[in-house]
């Protein structure tokens, strides 16, 4: 095992690392995919409404309930356990659905994943338009520095910056201005480096909608001179957040970047059913990843399809921190270096004459 | 000059389905719709260029498999982000059992 100290990767979408995922075709690359027969794909794609309006009747009865029980209880102790379920539904939750419609394939009928859409995009501080588009980007370069919007752990890994995540305070110091900036300055250059131009004007509107409820929000807050308000819109953001980043931070920490193949840079993680719940099933990630047309009810199935052609599942989310840990130290002194995960003999090996260009000799099985 | 092709035979894809057909250098998606009419577009999505072969037809459109953007594979009209620019489609008839395109 080697490491070397390159210099070290620029983020920004619009800079050196950019231009030269652009030269080298790591831009809007090929990608691997598991070998899955046509008709088991069609059946594993078809979508449903059924799963997803129960799941939404569910979580709307839960919001509306934990809030009643946040509000009546307010000024007691006893709010506490129903500003927490509140907090993580509307927080965390919020995430997933926003996730799943934006792909559009939480449920079968179009409206129903874009009222959600709208309704999650809001509860989770994020641009409505503007997400959709640095998704889709997300989807097309994962984790290739300079092109994806959405990488989550930059390195080297800023820990404290990461332990702040957990608290939603940094996201929310980072949506908030963004979204002020967005509805009354406009959008920036990176920003429209991934949203065409057609599409502009409805981000910004877009963002004057989100900051108008906010600023209501606010306002109610001043008049009553409570932070019950807060507490119910926007707040969540930040202390309901914790499950969010939870999960999310093990799709790809620790990982390959500068690669084509989705086995390499993302993880499928086992989680408990609550979570799974509160996630929509985005623990199987390589395979949300490799297969995004496939809703979230059929990533179980997907995942026991092609389990055979990737690395092996960490077993629970305590397993896979306990796996990345030790990366992410590493990688404070060492940036090149990641988790290189060893593949089943069932599987078809990574294309090492493609990576081999791209990513540095830093890794670890 | 216009001219008609066979692109495959009509049961080559299946009812509510699509399929790739290679011409030269170019790529066409042939579909079948549910009230069993056939179809023609461009085969790669008009805002990655991915294979739409490798999508889902549902009715009358075709979702793309890398992002999920949607055509009216009918008409080709690109029904919302991330998809914004409309896919070209070409006359399609049946001849012999055959899927015949015209292509330009």
């Amino acid at each position: 095992m080697t490491a070397t100290m390159e210099k070290k990767r620029d983020y920004s979408l619009v800079g050196e690392s950019t231009r030269r995922a652009i030269e080298t075709g790591l831009a809007s690359a090929d990608w691997y995919h598991t070998d899955v027969p046509r008709k088991a794909m069609k059946e594993l794609m078809q979508r449903s409404d059924g799963p997803a309006i129960r799941d939404t009747i569910l979580w709307f009865a839960l919001l509306i309930g934990s809030a009643g029980g946040g509000i009546y209880f307010w000024g007691t102790w006893w709010c506490v356990p129903f500003f927490f379920v509140y907090g993580l539904l509307y927080g965390a939750s919020s995430d997933s659905r926003w996730h799943e419609c934006g792909h559009g394939t939480a449920f079968r009928t179009r409206w129903m994943n874009d009222v959600i859409y709208q309704i999650a995009s809001f509860m989770v501080c994020r641009n409505p338009v503007a997400w959709r588009w640095s998704h889709a980007r997300h989807h097309t370069d994962t984790i290739i520095v300079g092109r994806d919007a959405e990488i989550a752990v930059m390195r080297p890994p800023d820990l404290v910056k990461t332990a702040l995540m957990f608290t939603g305070i940094l996201d929310f110091r980072y949506s908030i201005p963004i979204l002020f900036r967005q509805a009354f300055v406009g959008l920036n250059e990176e920003e429209k480096s991934y949203i065409p131009e057609m599409e502009r004007g409805k981000a910004v509107t877009a963002a004057r909608w989100h900051a108008a409820i906010y600023i209501a929000a606010v306002m109610a807050a001043l008049w009553m001179w409570s932070f019950l308000p807060l507490m119910l819109i926007g707040g969540p953001r930040l202390y309901g957040t914790w499950h969010m980043v939870l999960t999310g931070l093990l799709q790809h920490i620790g990982l390959a970047d500068n690669v084509v193949d989705h086995r390499l840079n993302s993880r499928t993680v086992y989680m408990n059913p609550i979570s799974r719940y509160i996630y929509w099933n985005m623990n199987y990630h390589v395979e949300h990843h490799m297969f995004p047309m496939v809703p979230y009810h059929a990533l179980p199935k997907l995942h026991e399809m092609i389990k055979h052609d990737l690395p092996a599942p960490n077993p629970s989310m305590w397993h896979a921190y306990k796996e990345a840990w030790p990366v992410v130290k590493k990688q404070l002194r060492y940036e090149d270096y990641f988790l290189k995960r060893e593949l089943p003999p069932t599987a078809k090996p990574y294309r090492e004459e493609f990576h081999s260009l791209a990513m540095p000799a830093a890794a670890a099985e | 000059m216009a001219e008609w092709i066979k692109a495959c035979e009509a049961d080559d894809v299946d009812e509510e389905d699509v399929i790739r057909f290679d011409h030269g250098s170019r790529t066409f998606a042939i579909y079948r719709s549910p009230d069993d009419e056939y179809f023609a577009t461009d085969g790669l999505c008009t805002h990655e260029k991915v294979h739409l072969a490798n999508g889902l037809v549902m009715d009358d459109i075709i979702e793309c498999p890398k992002h999920n953007g949607r055509f009216n594979y009918k008409t080709g009209a690109a029904k919302g982000a991330p998809v914004c620019v409309n896919l070209k489609t070409y006359p399609v008839k049946l001849e012999a059992g055959a899927v015949m395109i015209q292509i330009d």
